[in-house]
């Protein structure tokens, strides 16, 4: 009967959290005088509705996915990455100055240098992060999300000054954005007619590895045991500053990738708004999905709906698009309650024990030595 | 120019900046001294911008006009307190973990904030906001009385705040319970202080100091509310607690540096000196960055159990 | 809190009854301390002695049974409500703010000397004057907590209890940081003052039992086992109680080791967090074959000399070598490459990794050797059978090997430790307080092992502050005190006193005179 009790005590717990989250959700709805169910009902569904809708959704899946990944990689090795919208920024401008400079390199070689810029330059912004938190001790959070503020303004810096599309400066428009890429630095679509490009595969590829990497290999071992414990890593002889340096590295490159992913696959240029919270957005992408890739894609698909679903309220029902800001927060902070409750021994026992109370069964007697323990994850 | 002139023009600019990031940092300071660190500080200063702004904004043409900034300071301390006390609630009751949680409530605040503006102000306009108050007499001093006593009577509030929070936390009886829970709760709790409903105090204080710095900024200084008027100080507020060891007067400093690095921006415009823009715009954040990596040196004595949960039913 | 008035002539607890997640702590607990009364409270690690007494502080709430103090049903709530009814703790882990003076301490738990916005310091010093002289404690108020000395901090803690107005005190293991003597003096102070007042305390030393208490209790698995009169009882009756069985600890009796010097370390000098060395140029050799116990009050720096043969401390200089090879300030992997196996002190964050499971700490160290990796991949199936292997030679309890190592009970998790070091077949071992926190099933487990060991030629160096276990186990103990090996002796010699002696820094007989002792 315990068993059956534990499991309600879970989905109890989640299901108040899911509550709390949507309600928080609410209160700013109603303050502003929307028909609260009307939008969810909007949000959820209408993007679903037909098959434009749904390739949008996988288009803001890709960038979803993958710097979900990296911060599931980052928060597993102990290290917490904030810096993933700069670390795209960086990214962006690093491939598309590299696809830009090289006109006339065939596609088989310039597309993957393009890529690979683009995490270089990720992981290299994420490195310095890295490398304060590992040498000097400086906390992640606040020095990834320093180097956002600074990565915004290099990118407006390239964009309106050295990167920026000549024939901008001739029209004498001043749009800050680069020239289009050459055609050999495109991802193509797979379905004509809507934007969703080829780089769904390279999301879905890194996936997999990802989990290889981080349950099959000595390597993504040491960084789980570092993030886990590491006063007990550091006795059994890992180097925790390391783990936690490259994890940061890492988690860069993953979200300088999904830059250039962006900008070669969808919008074939540099501009402003490309990466648009998308940084904050795979956070929350990351924690719904279990710091897994099992449960990162479905809830990078669900977040994916979530921002197309975002843009139609604003333009049916005059929800401003920041509402999307509001529900993600809102989601971080149900879900960081509703993990602690349900990883709390205390909390859950007693509720057990209130259950069997009320439901008056027989409980099987206490085992005398070792205690019931949890599976490990 | 001479260099007299310019360094004044800095100072004149800078240190009313330093008001938004003085009071969000002692709000800050108690929390973290409570054992709490609350990254939410930048959602809480983004709705008291908000809510300090929006009173203005609407009575600004009829019979509440002369009370108007006051509602507005006081419904953004409110919002403060009770985000101060959300954040109380998942990371002291529920014991979740405080770095991502403040995140959370960061979005929160900020999303809150633009989804309201957007409603109800539509576009960025203009406030008449709060007027310079200067000090009689005092302010007649050369060179520095326009520096110093030429400010809004919220400035001269905020740094009052300075000695009144050095008070509060050192000779009072609420600050020893704060000092306690955060390096000892359970020692606290064994000589009766109420471990949780402390830190709650603390949070709502510093939520309450949040949102106030926020109004400060819609109302005296920009006068007006857009989606960045905050732009990272909440962020950088958390960090000068670091900087400033907890104490409430190298916080003062370390909040007149890095505003007066954030006015070099506009001053350099003022003066017409030629610099990129973008990388006057850079310098608070790469110095906050620069700062954390060499205040680790030396010895740090934060408050031990910054960043703990306290659970007394734990099996010790 | 405000100072009661009413003395306690009784306190009575029936049926208390408190449960944490998996185990019971106690079960149906019923006892009764009258006027002028010293209680033991006596059992195992974990027979729920500081779970009881919590509850009696406020700290707990039980789920079960009622408290009458004077006749009266109570109900404690909080901690404030335990002191307005006069009753104090003196908790083996101090209470005490580090970073706030004496008198800020005492300030903080008293209610009527926080006035509104001001602190009412010179009647806090005043109250800890009066403390001090009436019962001779000797403390002073502007100290800072962290300055003192282990001893000194004690003192201040029952100051600080008695200027709360505790009529009726509760002591937890209160010398199990004290060398002997400090040990005498403090029984003879309780002795005194329990002419003033009740006193309940807890211990598993028996001889103090027998030297102070009037009455005794024995819990075991959180039961009351037995209820009475001190002087009726050898300490071998209650040693008997305690564990339901007759407890005959495995005993060395084999003679010294004669191998190689496998472990050797000379003159090594390291720093404590706070920057002084804490330890001072300490020498100690370890043979093939025998234990070397290191007996010492902790905070004399053994923890430093564990850190610095983990690999995890830089010594200022000096030299650690182990079978020939020089190690000091070398890596933690080249130390447990070189042969080093280590049990550390604190079991659940350094000796495993708490979320993962039973298989994955059991390989934490060899992870990625030949044996279970091929290249970068991990040999799982490897890792499954190693761990099903291991869990049966150790008898290892929990449901599965699957299950995360944190929340297996303290003997469990100290055999998985084991297991993984021994598995490994280590020329040397540093097992630093492998027993504190067990119960006696656990200890006689770990004791069996370490003998074993002993028997297979390995090196065993045992940091330990439990002065019995170390006579029991060791071929020869070596005393360290402010960083500083005093002496090296043969078991056969070490006595208690001597020990004792040696520990509180006293290094010849001749030193010694008769009334210091």
């Amino acid at each position: 009967m315990n068993k059956t009790y534990k499991t309600i005590y879970s989905a109890v717990v989640i299901v108040l959290a899911i509550v709390a989250a949507v309600g928080m959700g609410a209160i700013v709805l109603v303050a502003i005088g929307v028909d609260v169910s009307e939008t969810y009902r909007v949000i959820l569904t209408e993007p679903l509705k037909d098959m434009f809708g749904i390739t949008e959704i996988l288009v803001r899946t890709v960038p979803l996915i993958l710097i979900g990944l990296g911060i599931a990689i980052s928060f597993r090795s102990g290290i917490l990455n904030i810096g993933a919208e700069g670390q795209m920024q960086i990214g962006i401008v690093a491939s598309a100055a590299v696809a830009l400079a090289f006109p006339d390199m065939p596609k088989w070689l310039l597309l993957p240098l393009v890529l690979l810029t683009g995490a270089a330059g990720g992981a290299l912004w994420g490195g310095v992060a890295g490398y304060l938190k590992a040498k000097l001790g400086v906390n992640e959070i606040l020095s990834t999300v320093m180097l956002n503020y600074i990565a915004a303004q290099i990118y407006g810096f390239l964009l309106r000054g050295p990167m920026i599309d000549p024939a901008e400066l001739q029209t004498g428009s001043g749009t800050p954005q680069s020239m289009r890429l050459p055609k050999t630095a495109w991802i193509d679509r797979i379905i004509p007619g809507t934007r969703l490009h080829w780089g769904i595969a390279i999301a879905l590829v890194l996936a997999v590895l990802v989990y290889i990497l981080l349950w099959r290999t000595t390597w993504g071992f040491k960084m789980r045991a570092a993030g886990a414990e590491p006063k007990a890593a550091r006795y059994a002889g890992i180097k925790v500053e390391s783990c936690l340096a490259a994890a940061m590295i890492l988690a860069g490159a993953f979200a300088g990738l999904a830059g250039a992913v962006e900008v070669t696959g969808v919008h074939r240029r540099a501009i402003e708004g490309i990466s648009s919270g998308y940084g904050f957005s795979g956070i929350v992408v990351a924690l719904f999905g279990g710091l897994h890739p099992a449960g990162i894609v479905p809830s990078a698909f669900f977040f994916g709906l979530l921002l197309i679903g975002a843009d139609m309220t604003q333009r049916a029902l005059s929800v401003p698009a920041n509402m999307v800001l509001v529900l993600q927060g809102a989601v971080i902070l149900s879900i960081v309650s509703a993990k602690t409750w349900l990883n709390d021994p205390y909390a859950r026992d007693r509720a057990v024990r209130f259950m069997t109370r009320l439901f008056g069964r027989k409980r099987a007697p206490e085992s005398g030595g070792g205690r019931r323990g949890r599976i490990a994850r | 120019m001479n260099i007299g002139d310019i360094v004044l023009n800095i100072l004149a600019l800078g240190i009313p900046f330093s008001v938004a990031l003085l009071l969000a940092a002692l709000g800050e300071m108690f929390n973290q001294r409570a054992g709490v660190f609350n990254l939410g500080c930048e959602g809480i200063m983004a709705m008291g911008a908000f809510l300090g702004f929006l009173p203005a904004y609407f009575l600004q043409n009829g019979p509440l006009a002369p009370y108007a900034n006051l509602i507005g300071i006081a419904a953004a301390a409110a919002s403060g307190i009770a985000m101060g006390a959300l954040f109380g609630l998942v990371t002291v009751s529920f014991r979740a973990p405080q770095g991502i949680a403040g995140i959370g409530l960061q979005m929160l605040g900020w999303g809150a904030a633009g989804t309201l503006s957007r409603h109800f102000v539509g576009g960025v306009t203009g406030i008449p906001g709060i007027k310079p108050w200067p000090v009689p007499l005092l302010s007649k001093i050369p060179y520095i009385g326009p520096v110093l006593f030429n400010m809004t009577p919220f400035a001269y509030f905020a740094f009052l705040m300075v000695p009144a929070s050095w008070y509060i936390l050192f000779k009072t009886p609420w600050g020893l319970k704060v000092r306690a829970v955060g390096t000892h709760p359970r020692a606290a709790d064994t000589m009766g202080t109420n471990v949780n409903r402390t830190r709650y105090q603390a949070l709502m204080l510093g939520g309450a100091f949040a949102g106030l710095a926020g109004a400060y900024l819609s109302l005296a200084q920009a006068k007006m509310f857009a989606d960045d008027i905050v732009s990272g100080r909440g962020f950088i507020a958390v960090a000068l607690v670091y900087f400033g060891r907890w104490h409430p007067v190298y916080i003062l400093g370390g909040s007149l540096l890095f505003s007066i690095a954030q006015s070099f921006q506009l001053s350099i415009q003022v003066l017409g000196i030629d610099f990129p823009y973008e990388f006057a715009v850079m310098l608070p954040y790469v110095l906050v960055i620069l700062v954390l990596a060499f205040s680790r040196g030396s010895k740090m004595r934060g408050p031990a159990e910054l960043g703990k949960p306290y659970n007394r039913e734990k099996r010790v | 809190m405000s100072i009661p008035t009413e003395s306690i002539t009784e306190l009575r607890a029936e049926g208390i009854t408190k449960r944490f997640p998996g185990i019971t702590a106690c079960d149906g607990i019923s006892l009764r301390v009258g006027r002028g009364e010293v209680l033991a409270l006596v059992g195992e690690n974990g027979a729920g002695k500081t779970t009881l007494m919590n509850i009696l502080m406020g700290l707990y709430q039980p789920d079960e049974g009622k408290l009458f103090i004077n006749g009266k049903p109570v109900r404690f709530r909080s901690p404030n409500d335990a002191y307005a009814a006069g009753i104090g703790m003196v908790h083996q882990h101090f209470m005490l703010v580090p970073n706030m003076t004496v008198a800020e301490n005492v300030a903080l738990g008293s209610k009527d000397l926080r006035k509104a916005f001001r602190l009412d310091m010179e009647e806090a010093r005043r109250r800890i004057r009066d403390v001090s002289e009436r019962y001779s404690l000797p403390v002073q108020s502007d100290a800072y907590i962290w300055q003192l000395s282990v001893g000194e901090q004690q003192r201040v803690e029952l100051v600080k209890t008695l200027c709360f107005g505790a009529r009726f005190l509760i002591l937890d293991e209160p010398t199990s940081a004290l060398t002997p003597q400090e040990t005498d003096e403090l029984i003879a102070l309780l002795s005194r003052m329990a002419g003033d007042m009740s006193i309940i305390f807890i211990s598993h030393k028996l001889a103090e039992v027998k030297a102070l208490s009037d009455k005794i209790t024995v819990l075991r698995h959180g039961k009351v086992v037995f209820n009475g009169d001190t002087a009726d009882h050898s300490p071998a009756d209650l040693a008997a109680l305690m564990t339901g069985h007759e407890v005959v600890l495995p005993h060395n009796e084999c003679a010294e080791g004669c191998g190689e010097v496998l472990l050797s370390v000379k003159g090594l000098k390291v720093r404590s967090d706070r920057g002084h060395l804490a330890l001072d140029g300490a020498d100690l050799e370890v043979r093939a074959g025998e234990i070397l116990g290191l007996a010492g009050v902790s905070g004399n720096g053994q923890r430093e000399l564990a850190d610095a043969l983990a690999g995890l401390r830089k010594p200022e200089s000096g030299s650690i070598r182990l079978g020939g090879k020089e190690l000091a300030g070398h890596s933690p992997r080249e130390i447990i490459g070189a042969g080093m196996g280590y049990i550390p002190e604190d079991r659940n964050t350094e000796g495993i990794v708490p979320s993962m499971s039973v298989k994955e700490n059991l390989t934490l160290k060899d992870f990625a050797s030949k044996e279970f990796a091929a290249g970068p991949f991990l040999k799982l199936k490897k890792a499954e059978r190693n761990a099903v292997d291991l869990k049966e030679r150790y008898d290892i309890r929990c449901p599965s090997i699957s299950t995360a190592a944190g929340s297996l009970s303290g003997g469990n998790i100290q055999k998985v430790i084991l297991a993984r070091e021994l598995a490994r077949a280590p020329k040397v071992l540093v097992a630093v307080y492998p027993t504190r926190g067990l119960d006696m099933g656990a200890e006689e487990f770990i004791h069996k092992r370490l003998l074993d060991l002993r028997r297979e030629g390995v090196a065993v160096l045992l940091i330990s502050e439990e002065l019995d276990e170390l006579m029991n186990l060791s071929d020869r103990i070596a005393v360290i005190f402010k960083g500083k090996v005093l002496k090296t002796m043969p078991a056969r010699e070490a006595t208690r006193r001597h020990l004792g002696i040696l520990m509180a820094g006293i290094r010849e007989e001749e030193d010694v005179r008769e009334q210091d002792l």
